[in-house]
């Protein structure tokens, strides 16, 4: 495991050779880059935070945006597939000691299983990451924005449910064609094209009377108020136009630098998951390639399992930033 | 380097007999930990999310804490900062550690002034 070279002057402290810390070369590095990785994601956690300070008031409910799960289609699960993806991630920290410990013991064949199952945990959460972001893109009920980039939602008066722009929108006779950059000044393309017109949405609103909209300011429940059916009235003439689901610019469920943050968080910390999958990958074929039985020890498979815990180790401010608090 | 490892967590009120199963034990805590964050993050209980701390309501605090505690075992017994010199341990913990409370004091506060500029000054929103 002695990466250093005996230079003879092992007795003078200044002489080189001596390892203060007790780790070696390779495993300081890691540990530096990890400490600056750490604070490049505490500073976009903190940015996140600022954000959200800054329009405390109404910002959008994480249990209302993210509320799937994979096949159960219209069951409200908030939270349950976000709780199965951190469980997933951990469980891959855990067969990635398993391996480290192997390697300790100089066990080929275990480091080789134990890493095996520490990628296919990786790719599990990487798969449930772009599932969870095309929900998210996708959208659920849809909402119109105001002139002022505020969002309305539409809630159902007796329910008190959230209700979707297919259910009350009218079929207008127009036509509505997607603006496309060409055919007028190049920055107002228009990204996609919604299934409802603002007409339709509005002409919809007025003819189903049991309809509110709700603004975007929570109230000391902490649920977003709900105005009445005048104020309501009074509030869709406010509407610019309709938006169905999230992306940089438009988020239905809320206040778009939420979005902003989900996408660009996630995203980073999706990028280091994939990057982390495809170095255990490396080290995996190295592994069966007997590189580290060479060596004489499995050093490596520890410096990639620091990344990767560092990984699981931002996952779990994440969870908590993002969808608890 | 890491080929004695301390076996005991909870200062010591728990011993496991390897460090295998000191990892599976690690495992089992951190998804109770998890379990406790996801249930109470549906069920909500009014007396936390009706009580404030420093500003903040209980729960939130609760949830922060639990992420601490999650962030220890890992970076303890995962990352094996346990087995490691005291002066690495400290070096790797405390520098960020203090740089970005450094940072969330700075930029929360920030925002809080903001925030209140929105609501109390000239400017006003129409939600």
């Amino acid at each position: 495991m002695d990466a250093t070279v005996s230079t003879g002057t092992e007795d003078s402290v200044w002489g080189g050779g001596n390892r203060p810390l007790g780790a070696s070369y390779g495993k300081m590095m890691m540990w530096f880059f990890i400490m600056s990785d750490a604070l490049t994601f505490s500073g976009f956690l903190v940015a996140y935070g600022f954000s959200r300070f800054k329009f405390i008031e109404l910002w959008p409910i994480a249990d209302e945006v993210f509320t799937h799960f994979p096949f159960l289609h219209g069951v409200e699960a908030p939270m349950y597939y976000v709780a199965f993806m951190t469980f997933i991630l951990i469980m891959s920290s855990v067969t990635m000691v398993l391996a480290v410990d192997a390697g300790h013991k100089m066990k080929q064949k275990s480091v080789i299983l134990y890493m095996f199952l520490t990628i296919i945990g990786g790719a599990i959460f990487v798969g449930s990451q772009a599932w969870e972001w095309a929900t998210f893109i996708k959208g659920d009920y849809g909402a119109v924005e105001t002139n002022s980039g505020r969002i309305l939602q539409f809630v159902n008066a007796e329910t008190g449910k959230r209700i979707a722009l297919a259910d009350f929108a009218e079929t207008l006779p127009e036509e509505r064609v997607k603006h496309q950059s060409n055919e007028g000044i190049w920055f107002q393309g228009e990204g996609y094209k919604t299934s409802y017109s603002l007409n339709e949405v509005v002409a919809g609103f007025k003819a189903t009377p049991n309809i509110l909209v709700r603004g975007e300011k929570l109230n000391e429940e902490g649920e977003k108020t709900l105005f009445d059916r005048k104020e309501s009235l009074a509030k869709i003439l406010e509407a610019k136009q309709v938006v169905e689901g999230a992306n940089l610019v438009h988020n239905e469920y809320g206040h778009r630098l939420f979005a902003d943050f989900f996408f660009f968080i996630t995203g980073f910390h999706g990028f280091h998951v994939f990057s982390g999958v495809v170095i255990n990958v490396i080290i995996f074929f190295n592994v069966i390639l007997g590189t580290y039985e060479r060596r004489g020890h499995y050093e490596m498979v520890e410096k990639v399992g620091l990344y990767w815990h560092f990984v699981d180790l931002v996952w779990v401010f994440v969870f908590t930033f993002f969808y608890l608090v | 380097m890491a080929h004695e490892h301390k076996l005991e967590i909870f200062r010591g009120l728990l011993k496991f007999k390897s460090n295998t199963q000191k990892i599976w034990g690690v495992l089992i805590f951190l998804s109770i930990v998890t379990t406790v964050e996801v249930a109470l993050g549906i069920v909500k209980p009014r007396a936390l999310t009706h009580s404030y701390f420093l500003g903040m309501k209980l729960l939130n605090w609760i949830f922060i804490i639990l992420t601490l505690v999650k962030a220890y075992y890992i970076a303890w017994d995962f990352m094996h900062l346990r087995d490691e010199k005291t002066s690495l341990r400290r070096v790797i913990v405390w520098t960020p550690v203090f740089l970005i409370c450094y940072l969330i004091f700075i930029l929360l506060f920030e925002a809080d002034y903001i925030y209140n500029v929105y609501k109390d000054g000239f400017i006003t929103w129409n939600f």
